[in-house]
């Protein structure tokens, strides 16, 4: 038997082997040096990640599949990757004084975030649906853990079982889409699946149909869309804030990345089909975070439902399939990425050992006690509802747009009613902080340089975004999959 | 004609051990069970020419795995399952589930019966695999075409380690 090394591509995968590397050194170093404050990990790891952002630059404009095309480098999972790499970077600035706060103060936590984020940059430079699928096990499986990390905690627990548990089964679902698939066409390559059925006029082939399906659950889970969306609340309230945090920005965006290379590339002969589906999906996300979203009282949950709500104007967009529409989609998330770790970076500042303060009662008062924290609340509660001048209402509009312009006319509205009743849960924030008496004694706030330096950034991507959105909509369109 | 008789008989003990897993009250039935279903599971292997996958069914899921299932149910001493466990306190979960379960039956059946199912037919057929050898053509495959998926598994892998350590290590700090 003859072996012919296949071509591969080491430049391509270098920032996928840095962020490896950092989880390793980060463990190891961990291990052997006992007496080096933890915090130094954290400060290695952001360092780690901000130079694999500058390689990942160094790699635009090139198309470069790898590995016998089970990896790919393009401009869709560059920009996915920076969404990933920015996420990652604030959510261990964020970290650093909560992790001592708490008590899990252990270098594994950098370690397991540095490796969800290799998962997700794997998924969104998955060309094969082998690599896609073990990028997103490794991501899953640093989340459960991560989930889990306030051992001590009974509500932490049981975050981290439920999710693992549901998400084992999810799985299970999309496994079975893959080896459908697999069995339909005779390939697990992307670009190859969609020849195939190209070719073949394969666009009612039952197993086809069935794989989709499934592939929709497995997917659908992952984005926490209704009807698979069962776990979200619980999950986010019981995981630690900034894990939560973290769960709610770069998996979400990875797993639309997925969604999005998956349905059109392989699958867009069958558009017809999976667009009815994904339809209903959207309003049923969209309508049901934010109904139920109103009456939550936890603020951790309300950000949960309120992060279910803005995967169902995603998944308008992806109804959509135009190029305008993921573009919209791409844009969107960067946003998205940017006003939800601020909200939960406010939280974090606002919670004690022991008291997390996270009833949105306790935050009544807080325009007068502390007006700066108050005010940055407000911008990315302003941001989360799409008012003006904020980075949210540019997401949202490109979004609505694009399904108009797809003649989604039906789908738009429904996401603009949508976004009205959003306003009321998350301006009630704003009318507690400034309408309200204190009914509580405002502890000294958990401030450090590197969650103001997170906060900073935040709010410097929610307004900027929000008035100067061009360039990036520039970028975001070149990096679209559709011609 | 034989191998698709045998193929029956082998479907039917799976199908009938997989039900016998959920429906035992004793965890050690549970776990044979299952072992029998990763036996027969095997055997279906070995009928669609995959002997390599066979061999590691065996030796990883009814070898290894099983024996851990086993030893943490000895250890943690699992006894029957209570009585409160046993009562009907879900029904209406069982009742749609049962309905749903039987809809999904109804139309892949009937989509089954008016179409004809026809996978695709890889360059590796059957003669094609015993000339080369099996285990050569996997380990072919794992070392080429996919050996980046071979290689982040074990990242994955490592990922899983980490996480179980940090979860099940004893002592707790502060």
């Amino acid at each position: 038997m003859e072996i012919t090394v296949p071509p591969f591509d080491i430049k391509s995968i270098a920032p996928i082997i840095l962020v490896t590397i950092t989880g390793i050194v980060v463990l190891i170093t961990d291990v052997f040096l006992k007496k080096l404050p933890k915090e130094t990990l954290g400060y290695f790891s952001f360092l780690a990640v901000l130079i694999t952002g500058v390689i990942i630059s160094s790699q635009l404009g090139t198309t470069v599949y790898s590995f016998s095309n089970t990896f790919v480098v393009d401009d869709f999972s560059i920009f996915f990757n920076f969404i990933f790499l920015i996420s990652t970077a604030i959510v261990i600035l964020m970290s650093v004084t909560y992790l001592r706060q708490e008590g899990i103060n252990y270098g594994e936590y950098y370690t397991l975030i540095l490796f969800a984020t290799v998962g997700m940059m794997l998924m969104a430079g998955g060309a094969d649906l082998i690599t896609i699928f073990l990028g997103l096990e490794i991501m899953s499986i640093s989340l459960y853990v991560l989930a889990g990390f306030r051992r001590d905690r009974l509500d932490s627990n049981e975050a981290s079982l439920k999710y693992f548990l549901l998400g084992a089964f999810s799985t299970c679902f999309l496994l079975y889409g893959i080896a459908l698939l697999y069995g339909a066409t005779g390939t697990t390559n992307i670009n190859e699946i969609g020849t195939f059925i190209t070719n073949n006029h394969a666009y009612s082939n039952p197993m086809i149909i069935m794989g989709t399906c499934l592939l929709i659950i497995g997917f659908g889970f992952k984005t926490a869309s209704v009807p698979f969306h069962k776990w979200a609340p619980d999950v986010y309230q019981g995981a630690p804030t900034s894990v939560t945090a973290f769960m709610s920005a770069g998996p979400k965006a990875a797993a639309f990345a997925v969604f999005l290379r998956v349905f059109l590339v392989s699958l867009p002969g069958l558009e017809t089909k999976w667009s009815v589906i994904l339809w209903v999906m959207s309003v049923l996300t969209m309508t049901v975070g934010n109904v139920v979203a109103i009456t939550q009282t936890n603020i951790k949950r309300m950000l949960a439902y309120s992060s279910i709500a803005h995967a169902g104007y995603v998944l308008m967009a992806i109804v959509t399939a135009s190029s305008l529409g993921t573009a919209s989609i791409l844009f969107y998330l960067l946003v998205y990425v940017f006003m939800n770790l601020g909200a939960f970076a406010v939280i974090m500042v606002l919670g004690k050992k022991g008291k997390e303060n996270l009833q949105i009662d306790d935050y009544s008062g807080l325009g007068y006690k502390h007006p700066v924290l108050a005010i940055t609340m407000s911008i990315f509660m302003f941001s989360l509802a799409g008012i003006p001048p904020f980075a949210g209402f540019m997401g949202k509009f490109y979004i609505f747009s694009s399904a108009i312009k797809s003649g989604y006319i039906v789908l738009a509205i429904i996401g603009v009613i949508n976004s009205v009743i959003s306003v009321y849960y998350y301006l009630r924030v704003t009318v507690v902080m400034y309408m309200k008496q204190p009914v509580r004694e405002f502890a000294p706030l958990s401030l450090s340089p590197f969650i103001i330096l997170a906060l900073i950034i935040t709010i410097w991507g929610t307004i900027h975004l929000g008035i100067f959105p061009s360039r990036i909509i520039e970028f975001a369109q070149e990096s679209v999959l559709l011609p | 004609m034989l191998e698709s008789l045998l193929f029956i008989i082998m479907g039917l003990i799976v199908i009938t051990c997989a039900i016998g897993v959920v429906f035992q009250k004793n965890p050690i039935y549970s776990a044979v069970f299952l072992i029998q279903t990763m036996v027969s599971l095997a055997v279906l292997y070995i009928l669609l020419h995959a002997q390599f996958v066979a061999a590691v069914q065996v030796m990883v899921y009814a070898g290894a795995v099983m024996v851990l299932f086993v030893f943490v149910i000895m250890l943690l001493n699992v006894q029957r399952a209570d009585q409160e466990l046993g009562k009907d306190r879900l029904i209406f979960q069982k009742v749609s589930a049962i309905f749903l379960g039987l809809l999904l039956f109804a139309v892949i059946g009937i989509v089954t019966v008016r179409s004809v199912l026809q996978g695709t037919k890889g360059e590796y057929t059957p003669e094609h695999m015993n000339e080369i050898g099996n285990t050569q053509l996997v380990g072919k495959l794992l070392f080429t075409d996919y050996v980046f998926p071979f290689e982040i598994a074990s990242i994955l892998l490592f990922a899983a380690i980490i996480g179980a350590i940090i979860l099940a290590k004893k002592e707790l700090k502060e």
